[in-house]
């Protein structure tokens, strides 16, 4: 059985990665989870260019989006906006789309 | 450096999104002067944003301006230029004047690190104070509302009760 992967990228400019952090820690705790999150801070603009890093927060397992959607959008040093079914916005993913990531 | 209690708003001359330039004399009605470090992009600017279109529309009758000021660095945030804050401002009804600070003087002036980073003036425009409109993003788990407690004292003639908090949100993006 393969071990689950999972990033945290975040930027330092933006304040929202311990919050996201803790959320998904709660996550994965609440599954049983005890996988590692591999923590990297996104310094310039080329890193963000080749590490395909649309904003910060982003949370990737096993390579794949939290947010595919806003996966797609231009790789910059910025805070990454997420959008919440109810059609607020929010700093970090959701606790639905996390838990739904992980299925 | 951040200005500190009981020090004054600083003056400024700036263009509005209404295509007009609007100083702080021209804000000498108001009995309170609330001017906020914004910008668009951020999302924890756009996650307060109705909060403070709610208080202009509350506190508007009784003598409160907001002056939102987005001063950020354009190269590497477009999303934050002059035209992009018109766009947002019809988008989302806005009801206070949003005043684009070019050259940042304002932002410097004021010593502002956030945004959204809230600064209240009373009416002879000193800082009553300084910080986060409330303290949470998330509407649903508002317990302090720092902001609406600092508007509703100085109005009475008292003292806000919290006069310092921590503005929460995004860095402002200075020009390199």
């Amino acid at each position: 059985m393969s071990v689950m992967k999972i990033e945290l990228l975040y930027w330092d400019g933006c304040p929202s990665h311990p919050e996201a952090q803790a959320l998904l820690e709660q996550v994965l705790a609440e599954r049983g989870l005890g996988v590692e999150i591999e923590v990297r801070e996104v310094r310039t603009k080329e890193e963000a260019r080749v590490l395909r890093f649309p904003g910060s927060p982003t949370i990737r397992i096993d390579g794949r989006d939290v947010d595919p959607i806003g996966a797609g959008a231009r790789p910059a040093l910025t805070c990454r906006i997420y959008s919440l079914p109810d059609g607020r916005v929010s700093p970090i993913p959701s606790r639905k789309q996390l838990e739904e990531a992980l299925i | 450096m951040t200005l500190t209690l009981t020090e004054q708003a600083p003056s400024f001359d700036l263009p509005g999104i209404d295509g007009r330039n609007h100083a702080l004399d021209d804000y000498g009605e108001a009995e309170v002067l609330v001017l906020i470090q914004s910008c668009n992009h951020c999302p924890y600017v756009q996650a307060w944003e109705q909060r403070i279109v709610a208080i202009q529309r509350e506190y508007g009758e009784r003598g409160v301006r907001i002056v939102a000021i987005n001063s950020n660095d354009t190269t590497n945030h477009p999303e934050d230029s002059f035209e992009e804050m018109a766009r947002r401002a019809e988008r989302h009804g806005f009801n206070f004047d949003y005043l684009y600070d070019e050259d940042q003087s304002v932002a410097g002036a004021l010593g502002s690190e956030r945004t959204p980073e809230i600064f209240v003036f009373d009416r002879e425009r000193k800082l009553v104070y300084h910080g986060a409109v409330d303290d949470s993003r998330d509407e649903t788990m508002v317990n302090q509302r720092y902001l609406r407690d600092a508007l509703d004292a100085v109005l009475e003639g008292r003292r806000p009760p919290v006069a310092e908090t921590p503005p929460v949100g995004c860095t402002v993006k200075w020009n390199s």
